[in-house]
């Protein structure tokens, strides 16, 4: 072996080692980064918690208290419903949570409409959506009165 | 320059220890040029300045606060009520939050109008429209702290909005929320991010800004330069620095007479199974974004027309930070009208759709 190749050889023979530590190194940086950042973004993400499936709820309003052409919210799980006895005297429910923003609707008694005050979203005594941004109606439920309760469930 | 002023023992010996002499050195280099448009360098102070308030009197409103939704109400009404000037601490948070996003606002636009954005200051910028989305991400998160109605419901609707992006959406609406719903695992998280995320995040990018602004000095109007006037300019100490305080001074007697005169309100408490009351309105600044959304109709071009305004406000907030890359023209020194028209677009956008807003009756 003369002496040009020896010291290519040991060139080589470095840069090689080096390669390997570098490889080594970068792989340890990188393992311990997901080590790190792994379990603080799963703690991040809050943890799914059972949502009530309740389908069917008793509400703590009496038929008699909801007088013609007005409304109320009602709890429906952990989400508001409302509860609207039309001019005619007729009870309907529906989900209160407006389908534009989330935002919880109200009874209009002025205009006989469902009505969002966050962006003037408008919904008719079907659920339909006739103004405004609301994309969809909101969702019916199935009102029934026995006696002298209300009993809400979600539609079939 | 004056003449340098002898110094004491206790000088020479932090001096020593802690190298006062570059320090002040530093500080006597630093010029301020003079000319038509310097009052627009003082609005960047004021807005640090009015951060600074901030940060003490959120410290102080950190004493009493309490973090959870069956208490944090109860809390505030304590402070406001029960402890000696409460009310002031927490209307100065209040009114300096509102005009230190005024100021930005003002600092922002004056950038974008005289185009200092132009090489070598792109990341300046960056820096700068970054600070504004964590300012407004202070006012998100700091207005359901109290946990009161309008709170609650603009947080429904805030991150909601984040849930209707696309892909990703759903799942950064339930991190942000901390849950399926806006509850009190929302405001335990809005509290967290409010006093120590974003903070954090504040102070490193502040100090890249403020390192940013020492490193290429203060930047001289393209008009100004090209007209060939002798640069005139003033020592920042004490000259502009003396200037600049008589602003700070200014403004903290504004805020004083606006927190004694319209304190902050406190309203409901938040329930969940209440209706959204009517006149419900977020925060002034971004008024102009919720005036936008009531306007889309609900479908367009067979898209719900909130996504459509949502990406559209995404695209515009990406458009912002992108300026200096994509002004061509201005980052070769020539002339361009395009840019400050956009400018002078968005403000004309922002004010009549934040007239609009404080306007038209919530009802019809």
């Amino acid at each position: 072996m003369n002496k040009e190749t020896g010291m290519a050889y040991a060139l080589d023979e470095a840069s090689t080692r080096r390669r390997f530590i570098n490889w080594f190194l970068g792989t340890s940086t990188g393992a311990f980064l997901v080590a790190v950042l792994y379990p603080v973004s799963r703690y991040l993400v809050p943890p799914e918690v059972g949502e009530s499936t309740a389908g069917t709820v008793t509400l703590a309003i009496k038929p008699d208290d909801v007088k013609p052409n007005t409304g109320q919210i009602f709890k429906f799980g952990s989400r508001p419903g409302i509860l609207v006895r039309t001019a005619a005297g007729e009870l309907r429910a529906f989900s209160a949570v407006c389908t534009h923003l989330n935002c919880t609707v109200q009874y209009r008694p002025d205009i006989s409409h469902i009505w969002c005050a966050c962006h003037n979203g408008h919904y008719d005594l079907n659920g339909k959506n006739v103004e405004g941004p609301p994309p969809r109606p909101l969702d019916t439920f199935v009102v029934n009165a026995r006696g002298n309760q209300i009993v809400v469930s979600k539609g079939a | 320059m004056g003449p340098v002023k002898p110094h004491g023992p206790l000088w020479l010996w932090l001096d020593q220890r802690v190298g006062l002499a570059d320090l002040e050195k530093l500080a006597k280099k630093k010029q301020v040029p003079v000319h038509r448009h310097t009052i627009w360098y003082y609005f960047g102070g004021m807005t640090l300045f009015l951060f600074g308030i901030q940060v003490a009197t959120g410290i102080l409103l950190l004493l009493y606060y309490r973090p959870s939704a069956e208490e944090a109400y109860e809390s505030v009404q304590f402070l406001m009520t029960e402890v000696q000037f409460g009310w002031l601490i927490r209307s100065i948070h209040a009114w300096a939050a509102n005009l230190m996003i005024f100021t930005l606002f003002i600092h922002l636009f004056s950038v974008l109008l005289l185009r200092v954005y132009r090489p070598p200051r792109e990341i300046t910028w960056f820096s700068g429209v970054a600070l504004m989305g964590l300012a407004m991400g202070f006012g998100f998160t700091g207005y359901l702290l109290p946990w009161n109605e309008l709170a609650y419901f603009a947080t429904k609707v805030g991150t909601e909005i984040t849930g209707a992006v696309p892909v990703v959406g759903p799942f950064l609406g339930r991190l942000l929320r901390g849950g399926a719903e806006v509850t009190g695992a929302t405001l335990t998280r809005f509290y967290g991010i409010h006093v120590a995320i974003l903070p954090a995040l504040t102070a490193m990018l502040v100090g890249l800004h403020l390192f940013l602004v020492q490193k290429h000095g203060m930047s001289v109007p393209m008009d100004v330069e090209r007209s060939g006037a002798p640069h005139r300019t003033m020592p920042f100490v004490p000259n502009f620095l003396l200037r600049d305080m008589v602003g700070w001074l200014a403004a903290l007697a504004a805020l004083a007479a606006l927190a004694a005169f319209f304190p902050a309100e406190l309203g409901r408490k938040a329930d969940p199974f209440l209706s959204a009351p009517a006149g419900i309105k977020p925060e002034w600044y971004f008024m102009f974004m919720f005036q936008t959304l009531k306007y889309l109709p609900s479908r367009i071009l067979g898209i719900e027309g909130e996504i459509v305004g949502i990406l559209a406000f995404g695209v515009g907030g990406v458009f912002l930070l992108l300026i200096p890359l994509l002004d061509r023209r201005t980052a070769r020194g020539e002339p361009s009208r395009l840019f400050p028209a956009i400018g002078v677009a968005i403000i004309l956008y922002m004010l009549v759709l934040t007239y609009l807003g404080y306007t038209t009756s919530a009802t019809k």
